[in-house]
Protein backbone atom coordinates (compact mmCIF):
# COMPACT_ATOMS: atom_id res chain seq x y z
CA UNK A 1 0.00 0.00 0.00
CA UNK A 2 2.88 2.44 0.69
CA UNK A 3 4.26 1.55 -2.24
CA UNK A 4 3.40 3.52 -4.57
CA UNK A 5 4.46 6.21 -2.71
CA UNK A 6 8.08 5.16 -1.94
CA UNK A 7 9.01 5.81 -5.47
CA UNK A 8 7.77 9.14 -6.04
CA UNK A 9 9.68 10.45 -2.68
CA UNK A 10 12.56 8.33 -3.41
CA UNK A 11 12.62 10.52 -6.77
CA UNK A 12 11.95 13.71 -5.06
CA UNK A 13 14.84 12.99 -2.63
CA UNK A 14 17.55 12.07 -5.10
CA UNK A 15 16.32 15.13 -7.40
CA UNK A 16 16.82 17.52 -3.90
CA UNK A 17 20.49 15.84 -2.98
CA UNK A 18 21.50 15.89 -6.41
CA UNK A 19 20.77 19.34 -7.33
CA UNK A 20 22.58 22.06 -5.47
CA UNK A 21 19.79 24.68 -4.95
CA UNK A 22 17.18 25.28 -5.67
CA UNK A 23 15.93 26.27 -9.26
CA UNK A 24 14.81 29.79 -7.92
CA UNK A 25 14.21 31.44 -4.60
CA UNK A 26 11.02 31.77 -3.07
CA UNK A 27 11.16 35.24 -3.51
CA UNK A 28 11.53 35.26 -6.97
CA UNK A 29 8.85 32.52 -7.41
CA UNK A 30 6.09 35.29 -7.42
CA UNK A 31 8.52 37.47 -9.82
CA UNK A 32 8.53 34.78 -12.11
CA UNK A 33 4.78 33.40 -11.62
CA UNK A 34 3.77 37.17 -12.43
CA UNK A 35 5.92 37.58 -15.56
CA UNK A 36 4.66 33.83 -16.73
CA UNK A 37 0.97 35.23 -16.44
CA UNK A 38 1.39 38.59 -18.63
CA UNK A 39 3.67 36.24 -21.16
CA UNK A 40 1.04 33.43 -21.24
CA UNK A 41 -2.02 35.47 -21.24
CA UNK A 42 0.16 37.94 -23.73
CA UNK A 43 0.45 35.46 -26.40
CA UNK A 44 -3.36 34.20 -25.94
CA UNK A 45 -4.49 37.58 -26.58
CA UNK A 46 -2.10 37.91 -29.51
CA UNK A 47 -4.48 34.88 -30.70
CA UNK A 48 -7.01 36.73 -31.04
CA UNK A 49 -5.86 38.80 -33.78
CA UNK A 50 -5.86 35.68 -35.75
CA UNK A 51 -9.64 35.40 -34.30
CA UNK A 52 -10.49 38.99 -35.45
CA UNK A 53 -8.83 38.48 -39.47
CA UNK A 54 -10.48 34.64 -39.43
CA UNK A 55 -13.94 36.30 -38.75
CA UNK A 56 -13.45 39.06 -40.79
CA UNK A 57 -12.48 37.04 -43.49
CA UNK A 58 -15.74 35.07 -43.21
CA UNK A 59 -17.87 37.63 -42.88
CA UNK A 60 -17.15 39.84 -45.76
CA UNK A 61 -17.53 38.58 -49.61
CA UNK A 62 -15.11 36.86 -51.64
CA UNK A 63 -13.98 39.90 -53.52
CA UNK A 64 -12.60 41.40 -50.25
CA UNK A 65 -11.25 38.36 -48.18
CA UNK A 66 -7.71 38.91 -49.02
CA UNK A 67 -7.70 42.64 -48.27
CA UNK A 68 -9.68 41.89 -44.83
CA UNK A 69 -6.50 39.15 -44.21
CA UNK A 70 -4.05 41.99 -45.49
CA UNK A 71 -5.91 44.76 -42.97
CA UNK A 72 -5.67 42.36 -40.18
CA UNK A 73 -1.83 41.00 -40.32
CA UNK A 74 -0.94 45.32 -41.05
CA UNK A 75 -2.35 46.48 -38.14
CA UNK A 76 -1.46 44.18 -35.55
CA UNK A 77 2.35 44.92 -36.68
CA UNK A 78 1.99 48.70 -36.81
CA UNK A 79 -0.18 48.95 -33.47
CA UNK A 80 2.23 46.89 -32.02
CA UNK A 81 5.10 49.24 -33.13
CA UNK A 82 3.24 52.69 -32.23
CA UNK A 83 2.88 51.23 -28.88
CA UNK A 84 6.63 50.42 -28.39
CA UNK A 85 7.29 53.59 -29.96
CA UNK A 86 5.42 55.92 -28.18
CA UNK A 87 1.90 54.27 -26.66
CA UNK A 88 3.39 52.23 -23.25
CA UNK A 89 5.25 55.13 -22.07
CA UNK A 90 2.29 57.68 -22.79
CA UNK A 91 0.14 55.25 -21.06
CA UNK A 92 2.26 54.48 -17.94
CA UNK A 93 5.20 56.58 -17.34
CA UNK A 94 4.69 59.36 -14.92
CA UNK A 95 0.96 59.73 -15.22
CA UNK A 96 0.36 60.53 -11.58
CA UNK A 97 -3.29 61.20 -11.35
CA UNK A 98 -2.92 63.33 -14.52
CA UNK A 99 -3.97 62.97 -17.75
CA UNK A 100 -1.32 61.45 -20.09
CA UNK A 101 2.17 59.92 -19.62
CA UNK A 102 5.31 60.77 -21.79
CA UNK A 103 6.18 60.56 -25.25
CA UNK A 104 8.70 58.44 -25.52
CA UNK A 105 9.55 55.01 -27.10
CA UNK A 106 9.90 52.14 -24.25
CA UNK A 107 13.55 50.99 -23.35
CA UNK A 108 14.03 47.48 -22.11
CA UNK A 109 15.79 47.39 -19.14
CA UNK A 110 18.98 45.82 -18.74
CA UNK A 111 17.99 41.75 -16.81
CA UNK A 112 20.00 43.28 -13.68
CA UNK A 113 17.92 45.89 -13.34
CA UNK A 114 14.69 44.27 -14.20
CA UNK A 115 13.32 44.18 -10.51
CA UNK A 116 10.06 44.94 -9.43
CA UNK A 117 6.92 42.31 -9.14
CA UNK A 118 7.10 41.14 -12.75
CA UNK A 119 10.11 41.82 -15.69
CA UNK A 120 9.79 45.18 -17.22
CA UNK A 121 9.23 43.82 -20.65
CA UNK A 122 6.58 41.14 -20.18
CA UNK A 123 4.31 44.08 -18.57
CA UNK A 124 4.65 45.89 -21.85
CA UNK A 125 4.17 42.65 -24.21
CA UNK A 126 0.92 41.76 -22.32
CA UNK A 127 -0.43 45.81 -22.50
CA UNK A 128 0.51 45.80 -26.31
CA UNK A 129 -1.68 43.01 -27.13
CA UNK A 130 -4.64 44.79 -25.71
CA UNK A 131 -3.85 47.69 -27.52
CA UNK A 132 -3.59 45.93 -30.98
CA UNK A 133 -7.29 44.31 -29.90
CA UNK A 134 -8.74 47.55 -29.81
CA UNK A 135 -7.23 48.55 -33.53
CA UNK A 136 -8.69 44.66 -34.81
CA UNK A 137 -12.14 45.81 -33.31
CA UNK A 138 -12.45 49.09 -36.01
CA UNK A 139 -10.94 46.86 -39.43
CA UNK A 140 -14.28 44.57 -39.08
CA UNK A 141 -16.65 47.24 -39.11
CA UNK A 142 -15.02 49.45 -41.78
CA UNK A 143 -14.45 46.70 -44.28
CA UNK A 144 -14.96 46.43 -47.88
CA UNK A 145 -14.99 50.32 -48.62
CA UNK A 146 -12.00 51.95 -46.85
CA UNK A 147 -8.87 52.48 -48.43
CA UNK A 148 -5.83 50.64 -47.03
CA UNK A 149 -3.30 53.18 -46.55
CA UNK A 150 -5.99 55.87 -44.47
CA UNK A 151 -7.13 52.96 -42.37
CA UNK A 152 -3.26 51.96 -41.65
CA UNK A 153 -3.01 55.70 -40.55
CA UNK A 154 -5.65 55.85 -38.10
CA UNK A 155 -4.64 52.40 -37.03
CA UNK A 156 -1.08 54.32 -36.11
CA UNK A 157 -2.59 56.86 -34.22
CA UNK A 158 -5.00 54.83 -32.64
CA UNK A 159 -2.28 52.59 -31.34
CA UNK A 160 0.33 55.43 -30.49
CA UNK A 161 -1.71 57.94 -28.94
CA UNK A 162 -5.68 57.55 -28.77
CA UNK A 163 -5.79 54.15 -26.88
CA UNK A 164 -2.69 55.26 -24.44
CA UNK A 165 -4.02 58.32 -23.20
CA UNK A 166 -7.81 57.11 -22.37
CA UNK A 167 -5.61 54.23 -21.38
CA UNK A 168 -3.55 56.59 -18.91
CA UNK A 169 -6.73 57.82 -17.03
CA UNK A 170 -7.26 54.44 -15.83
CA UNK A 171 -4.44 51.78 -16.08
CA UNK A 172 -1.75 54.27 -16.27
CA UNK A 173 -3.05 55.41 -12.33
CA UNK A 174 -4.96 58.89 -13.70
CA UNK A 175 -7.49 60.51 -12.85
CA UNK A 176 -10.15 58.12 -13.92
CA UNK A 177 -8.82 55.63 -11.77
CA UNK A 178 -8.68 57.93 -8.62
CA UNK A 179 -12.16 58.80 -9.30
CA UNK A 180 -13.32 54.98 -8.38
CA UNK A 181 -13.81 53.91 -12.34
CA UNK A 182 -13.24 50.44 -12.85
CA UNK A 183 -12.58 48.45 -15.54
CA UNK A 184 -10.73 44.86 -14.62
CA UNK A 185 -9.57 44.26 -18.18
CA UNK A 186 -11.03 46.24 -20.37
CA UNK A 187 -14.75 46.69 -21.70
CA UNK A 188 -14.47 50.65 -21.80
CA UNK A 189 -10.74 50.92 -22.61
CA UNK A 190 -10.13 48.16 -25.03
CA UNK A 191 -13.81 47.35 -26.02
CA UNK A 192 -15.64 50.78 -26.05
CA UNK A 193 -12.44 52.58 -27.59
CA UNK A 194 -12.54 50.27 -30.18
CA UNK A 195 -16.46 50.24 -30.63
CA UNK A 196 -15.79 54.42 -30.56
CA UNK A 197 -13.52 54.40 -33.20
CA UNK A 198 -14.88 51.99 -35.69
CA UNK A 199 -18.54 53.79 -35.11
CA UNK A 200 -16.88 57.47 -36.15
CA UNK A 201 -15.12 56.07 -38.90
CA UNK A 202 -18.72 54.21 -39.89
CA UNK A 203 -20.54 57.56 -39.89
CA UNK A 204 -17.47 59.41 -41.88
CA UNK A 205 -17.19 56.57 -44.48
CA UNK A 206 -20.26 55.99 -45.36
CA UNK A 207 -22.14 52.37 -45.93
CA UNK A 208 -21.66 49.96 -48.90
CA UNK A 209 -22.44 50.82 -52.27
CA UNK A 210 -26.00 49.29 -52.41
CA UNK A 211 -26.41 48.33 -49.02
CA UNK A 212 -29.40 50.74 -48.08
CA UNK A 213 -31.87 51.46 -51.01
CA UNK A 214 -34.71 54.13 -50.87
CA UNK A 215 -37.61 54.00 -48.73
CA UNK A 216 -35.72 52.17 -45.91
CA UNK A 217 -34.92 49.58 -48.07
CA UNK A 218 -32.04 47.25 -46.46
CA UNK A 219 -29.52 45.03 -48.78
CA UNK A 220 -28.21 41.89 -46.69
CA UNK A 221 -24.56 40.84 -48.01
CA UNK A 222 -23.56 37.80 -46.79
CA UNK A 223 -20.08 36.90 -45.52
CA UNK A 224 -18.15 34.20 -47.86
CA UNK A 225 -17.34 31.68 -45.26
CA UNK A 226 -19.31 30.71 -42.36
CA UNK A 227 -16.87 28.20 -41.28
CA UNK A 228 -13.79 30.84 -40.56
CA UNK A 229 -16.24 33.61 -38.85
CA UNK A 230 -16.71 30.50 -36.75
CA UNK A 231 -13.11 29.27 -36.10
CA UNK A 232 -12.60 33.28 -35.31
CA UNK A 233 -14.81 33.38 -32.67
CA UNK A 234 -13.88 30.23 -31.24
CA UNK A 235 -10.22 31.72 -31.53
CA UNK A 236 -11.48 34.89 -30.12
CA UNK A 237 -12.86 33.02 -27.43
CA UNK A 238 -10.00 31.11 -26.30
CA UNK A 239 -7.58 34.09 -26.21
CA UNK A 240 -10.11 35.84 -23.85
CA UNK A 241 -9.38 33.73 -21.36
CA UNK A 242 -5.88 35.60 -21.80
CA UNK A 243 -7.52 38.88 -22.02
CA UNK A 244 -9.21 38.54 -18.79
CA UNK A 245 -7.53 35.72 -16.52
CA UNK A 246 -4.14 37.72 -17.65
CA UNK A 247 -5.48 40.96 -16.64
CA UNK A 248 -5.58 39.89 -12.45
CA UNK A 249 -1.72 40.99 -13.24
CA UNK A 250 -0.48 38.88 -10.26
CA UNK A 251 -0.04 34.55 -9.90
CA UNK A 252 2.06 34.83 -7.23
CA UNK A 253 -0.43 34.21 -4.68
CA UNK A 254 -2.81 31.20 -3.68
CA UNK A 255 -5.46 34.21 -3.73
CA UNK A 256 -4.31 35.13 -7.30
CA UNK A 257 -4.43 31.45 -8.80
CA UNK A 258 -7.44 31.07 -7.35
CA UNK A 259 -8.99 34.61 -8.73
CA UNK A 260 -7.39 33.93 -12.18
CA UNK A 261 -9.35 30.53 -12.01
CA UNK A 262 -12.84 32.40 -11.31
CA UNK A 263 -11.78 34.50 -13.79
CA UNK A 264 -12.02 31.92 -16.41
CA UNK A 265 -14.40 30.11 -15.47
CA UNK A 266 -16.97 33.11 -15.38
CA UNK A 267 -15.52 34.60 -18.81
CA UNK A 268 -16.46 31.09 -20.34
CA UNK A 269 -19.94 31.38 -18.51
CA UNK A 270 -20.83 34.59 -19.77
CA UNK A 271 -19.82 33.43 -23.69
CA UNK A 272 -22.04 30.82 -23.10
CA UNK A 273 -24.89 33.02 -22.15
CA UNK A 274 -24.21 34.91 -25.16
CA UNK A 275 -24.86 32.33 -27.59
CA UNK A 276 -27.63 30.67 -26.26
CA UNK A 277 -29.51 34.06 -25.80
CA UNK A 278 -28.67 35.03 -29.56
CA UNK A 279 -29.76 31.29 -30.90
CA UNK A 280 -32.97 31.52 -28.44
CA UNK A 281 -34.03 35.17 -29.85
CA UNK A 282 -32.99 34.68 -33.28
CA UNK A 283 -35.37 31.56 -33.63
CA UNK A 284 -38.05 33.61 -31.64
CA UNK A 285 -37.87 36.62 -34.06
CA UNK A 286 -36.89 34.98 -37.41
CA UNK A 287 -38.24 31.45 -37.08
CA UNK A 288 -34.22 30.23 -38.03
CA UNK A 289 -31.35 30.40 -35.77
CA UNK A 290 -29.22 33.00 -37.34
CA UNK A 291 -25.20 31.79 -36.74
CA UNK A 292 -23.72 35.13 -37.32
CA UNK A 293 -25.74 36.73 -34.64
CA UNK A 294 -24.54 33.66 -32.64
CA UNK A 295 -21.25 34.48 -32.89
CA UNK A 296 -21.74 37.96 -31.83
CA UNK A 297 -23.34 36.74 -29.17
CA UNK A 298 -20.73 34.67 -27.87
CA UNK A 299 -18.04 38.04 -28.12
CA UNK A 300 -20.98 40.05 -26.94
CA UNK A 301 -20.78 37.93 -23.63
CA UNK A 302 -17.51 38.02 -23.66
CA UNK A 303 -17.23 42.02 -23.44
CA UNK A 304 -19.70 42.07 -21.31
CA UNK A 305 -18.16 40.04 -18.64
CA UNK A 306 -14.57 41.83 -19.32
CA UNK A 307 -15.09 44.65 -16.54
CA UNK A 308 -15.61 42.63 -14.05
CA UNK A 309 -15.18 38.94 -14.61
CA UNK A 310 -13.91 38.23 -11.14
CA UNK A 311 -16.71 39.10 -8.71
CA UNK A 312 -19.41 38.08 -10.15
CA UNK A 313 -20.96 34.67 -9.01
CA UNK A 314 -21.80 31.88 -11.83
CA UNK A 315 -25.48 33.08 -12.48
CA UNK A 316 -24.67 36.33 -12.67
CA UNK A 317 -21.66 35.98 -15.53
CA UNK A 318 -24.29 34.06 -16.89
CA UNK A 319 -26.95 36.74 -17.17
CA UNK A 320 -24.22 39.54 -17.78
CA UNK A 321 -23.01 37.96 -20.57
CA UNK A 322 -26.63 37.00 -21.89
CA UNK A 323 -27.70 40.60 -21.49
CA UNK A 324 -25.04 41.12 -23.98
CA UNK A 325 -26.46 38.75 -25.88
CA UNK A 326 -29.51 40.16 -26.59
CA UNK A 327 -27.81 43.64 -26.60
CA UNK A 328 -26.49 42.32 -30.63
CA UNK A 329 -29.76 40.63 -31.50
CA UNK A 330 -31.33 44.04 -31.18
CA UNK A 331 -28.64 45.96 -32.17
CA UNK A 332 -27.24 44.84 -34.97
CA UNK A 333 -30.77 45.54 -37.51
CA UNK A 334 -31.37 48.65 -35.43
CA UNK A 335 -28.03 50.04 -36.88
CA UNK A 336 -29.27 48.90 -40.34
CA UNK A 337 -32.31 51.22 -39.70
CA UNK A 338 -29.92 54.27 -38.69
CA UNK A 339 -28.10 53.42 -42.42
CA UNK A 340 -24.83 52.56 -40.17
CA UNK A 341 -23.19 49.92 -42.44
CA UNK A 342 -20.96 47.67 -39.57
CA UNK A 343 -20.08 44.57 -41.72
CA UNK A 344 -19.50 42.38 -38.28
CA UNK A 345 -21.52 44.11 -35.50
CA UNK A 346 -18.46 45.05 -34.13
CA UNK A 347 -20.45 48.21 -32.76
CA UNK A 348 -23.01 46.19 -30.90
CA UNK A 349 -20.24 43.77 -29.47
CA UNK A 350 -17.94 46.01 -28.63
CA UNK A 351 -19.10 49.42 -27.88
CA UNK A 352 -22.71 48.50 -26.96
CA UNK A 353 -21.81 45.41 -24.89
CA UNK A 354 -19.04 47.06 -23.50
CA UNK A 355 -21.00 50.06 -21.85
CA UNK A 356 -23.28 47.91 -20.52
CA UNK A 357 -20.35 45.21 -19.41
CA UNK A 358 -19.10 48.70 -17.16
CA UNK A 359 -22.39 49.61 -16.12
CA UNK A 360 -22.97 46.10 -14.96
CA UNK A 361 -19.80 46.16 -12.29
CA UNK A 362 -21.71 47.93 -9.18
CA UNK A 363 -24.24 44.89 -10.02
CA UNK A 364 -21.63 42.26 -8.55
CA UNK A 365 -18.72 44.48 -6.72
CA UNK A 366 -19.98 47.03 -3.94
CA UNK A 367 -17.04 48.75 -3.93
CA UNK A 368 -17.73 51.00 -7.19
CA UNK A 369 -20.27 53.26 -7.64
CA UNK A 370 -22.41 53.75 -10.68
CA UNK A 371 -21.57 57.28 -10.89
CA UNK A 372 -18.16 56.51 -10.98
CA UNK A 373 -18.64 54.07 -14.04
CA UNK A 374 -20.88 56.89 -16.43
CA UNK A 375 -18.12 59.23 -16.02
CA UNK A 376 -15.51 56.33 -17.61
CA UNK A 377 -17.79 55.49 -20.30
CA UNK A 378 -18.73 59.14 -21.13
CA UNK A 379 -15.16 60.59 -20.76
CA UNK A 380 -13.33 58.25 -22.66
CA UNK A 381 -16.74 57.77 -25.30
CA UNK A 382 -16.36 61.61 -25.81
CA UNK A 383 -12.30 61.98 -26.02
CA UNK A 384 -12.23 58.72 -28.59
CA UNK A 385 -15.40 59.55 -30.87
CA UNK A 386 -13.81 63.48 -31.21
CA UNK A 387 -10.41 62.71 -31.95
CA UNK A 388 -11.24 59.59 -33.81
CA UNK A 389 -13.82 61.80 -35.77
CA UNK A 390 -11.45 64.47 -36.62
CA UNK A 391 -9.06 61.97 -37.57
CA UNK A 392 -11.22 60.42 -39.96
CA UNK A 393 -12.61 63.62 -41.75
CA UNK A 394 -9.28 64.99 -41.67
CA UNK A 395 -8.13 61.76 -44.30
CA UNK A 396 -11.46 62.10 -46.05
CA UNK A 397 -10.99 65.60 -46.37
CA UNK A 398 -6.90 65.29 -47.81
CA UNK A 399 -5.97 61.95 -48.80
CA UNK A 400 -9.68 60.40 -48.98
CA UNK A 401 -10.76 57.23 -47.26
CA UNK A 402 -12.85 55.63 -49.28
CA UNK A 403 -12.22 53.47 -52.79
CA UNK A 404 -14.07 55.08 -55.92
CA UNK A 405 -16.80 52.98 -56.77
CA UNK A 406 -15.73 50.87 -59.59
CA UNK A 407 -13.11 49.10 -56.73
CA UNK A 408 -15.91 48.79 -54.33
CA UNK A 409 -17.84 47.16 -57.05
CA UNK A 410 -14.71 44.89 -58.34
CA UNK A 411 -13.86 44.23 -55.18
CA UNK A 412 -10.82 45.30 -52.81
CA UNK A 413 -8.58 42.51 -53.08
CA UNK A 414 -8.90 42.83 -56.96
CA UNK A 415 -8.70 47.15 -56.89
CA UNK A 416 -6.05 47.91 -54.09
CA UNK A 417 -3.96 44.96 -54.21
CA UNK A 418 -4.11 43.10 -57.62
CA UNK A 419 -4.95 39.53 -55.92
CA UNK A 420 -7.82 37.12 -55.76
CA UNK A 421 -8.33 35.71 -52.20
CA UNK A 422 -9.36 32.44 -54.07
CA UNK A 423 -7.77 32.66 -57.32
CA UNK A 424 -8.36 29.27 -59.14
CA UNK A 425 -11.03 28.71 -61.95
CA UNK A 426 -8.86 30.05 -64.58
CA UNK A 427 -5.62 29.16 -62.80
CA UNK A 428 -4.76 26.01 -61.66
CA UNK B 1 -23.92 15.12 -83.53
CA UNK B 2 -26.11 16.99 -80.90
CA UNK B 3 -24.82 18.90 -77.55
CA UNK B 4 -27.40 17.59 -74.65
CA UNK B 5 -27.64 20.22 -71.92
CA UNK B 6 -29.50 19.34 -69.15
CA UNK B 7 -30.04 21.56 -65.43
CA UNK B 8 -30.50 19.19 -62.94
CA UNK B 9 -30.95 19.36 -59.21
CA UNK B 10 -27.50 18.82 -57.48
CA UNK B 11 -27.79 15.71 -55.52
CA UNK B 12 -28.97 14.26 -58.97
CA UNK B 13 -25.41 14.30 -60.68
CA UNK B 14 -24.73 10.89 -59.43
CA UNK B 15 -27.14 9.17 -60.90
CA UNK B 16 -27.36 10.86 -64.05
CA UNK B 17 -23.49 10.42 -64.57
CA UNK B 18 -24.30 6.75 -64.04
CA UNK B 19 -27.40 6.05 -66.23
CA UNK B 20 -24.81 7.64 -69.24
CA UNK B 21 -21.93 5.76 -68.54
CA UNK B 22 -23.99 2.97 -68.52
CA UNK B 23 -25.36 3.96 -72.08
CA UNK B 24 -21.88 3.98 -73.38
CA UNK B 25 -21.30 7.94 -73.49
CA UNK B 26 -17.33 8.58 -73.75
CA UNK B 27 -17.19 11.94 -72.08
CA UNK B 28 -18.91 14.83 -70.09
CA UNK B 29 -18.55 17.71 -68.67
CA UNK B 30 -20.47 19.44 -65.33
CA UNK B 31 -20.83 23.50 -64.30
CA UNK B 32 -22.34 24.74 -61.48
CA UNK B 33 -24.92 27.02 -61.90
CA UNK B 34 -27.94 29.20 -60.21
CA UNK B 35 -31.18 29.14 -61.89
CA UNK B 36 -34.75 29.36 -61.60
CA UNK B 37 -37.47 28.51 -63.47
CA UNK B 38 -41.42 28.88 -63.04
CA UNK B 39 -40.82 28.29 -59.16
CA UNK B 40 -41.05 31.55 -57.71
CA UNK B 41 -37.93 32.33 -55.17
CA UNK B 42 -38.29 32.92 -51.40
CA UNK B 43 -37.18 35.22 -48.51
CA UNK B 44 -34.34 33.98 -46.52
CA UNK B 45 -33.01 36.17 -43.21
CA UNK B 46 -29.86 37.64 -42.80
CA UNK B 47 -28.77 39.42 -39.47
CA UNK B 48 -32.34 41.39 -39.34
CA UNK B 49 -32.58 42.08 -42.84
CA UNK B 50 -34.80 40.09 -45.17
CA UNK B 51 -33.50 39.56 -48.99
CA UNK B 52 -34.56 37.39 -51.71
CA UNK B 53 -33.32 33.82 -52.57
CA UNK B 54 -34.50 34.05 -56.49
CA UNK B 55 -31.46 31.83 -58.00
CA UNK B 56 -31.13 27.91 -56.62
CA UNK B 57 -28.04 26.16 -57.19
CA UNK B 58 -28.05 23.55 -60.33
CA UNK B 59 -25.77 21.35 -62.15
CA UNK B 60 -25.81 21.45 -65.82
CA UNK B 61 -24.54 18.90 -67.44
CA UNK B 62 -22.92 18.62 -71.16
CA UNK B 63 -22.87 15.96 -73.38
CA UNK B 64 -22.04 15.72 -77.43
CA UNK B 65 -23.23 12.74 -79.06
CA UNK B 66 -23.97 11.22 -82.10
CA UNK B 67 -27.47 11.63 -83.83
CA UNK B 68 -28.41 8.00 -82.96
CA UNK B 69 -27.99 8.02 -79.52
CA UNK B 70 -29.34 11.74 -78.76
CA UNK B 71 -32.80 10.40 -77.98
CA UNK B 72 -31.95 7.72 -76.08
CA UNK B 73 -29.64 10.05 -73.72
CA UNK B 74 -32.25 12.49 -72.96
CA UNK B 75 -34.56 9.90 -72.08
CA UNK B 76 -31.76 8.34 -69.55
CA UNK B 77 -31.13 11.86 -68.03
CA UNK B 78 -34.95 12.22 -67.74
CA UNK B 79 -35.69 9.50 -65.93
CA UNK B 80 -32.41 9.79 -63.94
CA UNK B 81 -32.90 13.31 -62.39
CA UNK B 82 -36.63 13.15 -61.90
CA UNK B 83 -38.09 13.48 -58.69
CA UNK B 84 -41.65 14.68 -59.17
CA UNK B 85 -41.05 17.22 -57.10
CA UNK B 86 -40.39 21.63 -59.25
CA UNK B 87 -37.17 22.23 -59.70
CA UNK B 88 -36.11 18.97 -61.38
CA UNK B 89 -34.97 21.36 -64.44
CA UNK B 90 -34.77 20.65 -68.14
CA UNK B 91 -33.10 19.35 -71.22
CA UNK B 92 -32.48 20.92 -74.06
CA UNK B 93 -30.51 19.56 -77.77
CA UNK B 94 -28.55 21.84 -79.68
CA UNK B 95 -26.96 20.56 -82.94
CA UNK B 96 -23.49 20.67 -83.08
CA UNK B 97 -21.34 22.12 -86.25
CA UNK B 98 -18.50 20.47 -85.42
CA UNK B 99 -16.22 18.13 -83.03
CA UNK B 100 -12.25 17.96 -82.90
CA UNK B 101 -10.50 15.98 -80.48
CA UNK B 102 -7.44 18.16 -78.85
CA UNK B 103 -5.08 15.70 -78.28
CA UNK B 104 -4.81 13.81 -81.97
CA UNK B 105 -6.80 16.27 -84.43
CA UNK B 106 -9.39 14.03 -85.54
CA UNK B 107 -12.75 15.44 -86.02
CA UNK B 108 -16.23 14.69 -86.46
CA UNK B 109 -17.80 11.37 -84.96
CA UNK B 110 -14.53 9.71 -84.25
CA UNK B 111 -13.62 13.03 -82.04
CA UNK B 112 -16.62 12.06 -79.64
Amino acid sequence: MYRKFIYPILAIAGFITVSSEPAFAAEETAYVFNTLLFLIGGFLVMWMAAGFAMLEAGMVRSKNVAMQCTKNIALYAIGGLMFWLLGYNLMYDGVDGGFIGSFTAFAVPDPSADTGDYSAASDWFFQMVFCATAASIVSGTLAERIKLWPFLIFVALLCGVIYPIQGAWQWGGGWLSEAGFSDFAGSTIVHSTGGWAALMGALILGARAGKYGENGSINAMPGSSMPLATLGTFILWLGWFGFNGGSQLALGSLEDASSISVIFMNTNLAAAGGVVTALILTQILYKKVDLTMCLNGALAGLVSITAEPLMPSPIMAIIIGSIGGIIVVFAVPLLDKLKIDDVVGAIPVHLLAGIWGTLAVPLTNPDITFGSQILGIVSVGVFVSAVSAILWYVMKMTIGIRVTPEAELMGLDRSELGMDAYPEFTKQ
Amino acid sequence: MKHIMAIIKPFKLDDVRKTLVELGVQGLSVTEIKGFGRQKGHTEIYRGTEYEVSFLPKIQISVVVSDELSDSVVDAILNAAKTGQIGDGKIFVLPVEKAVRIRTGESGAEAL
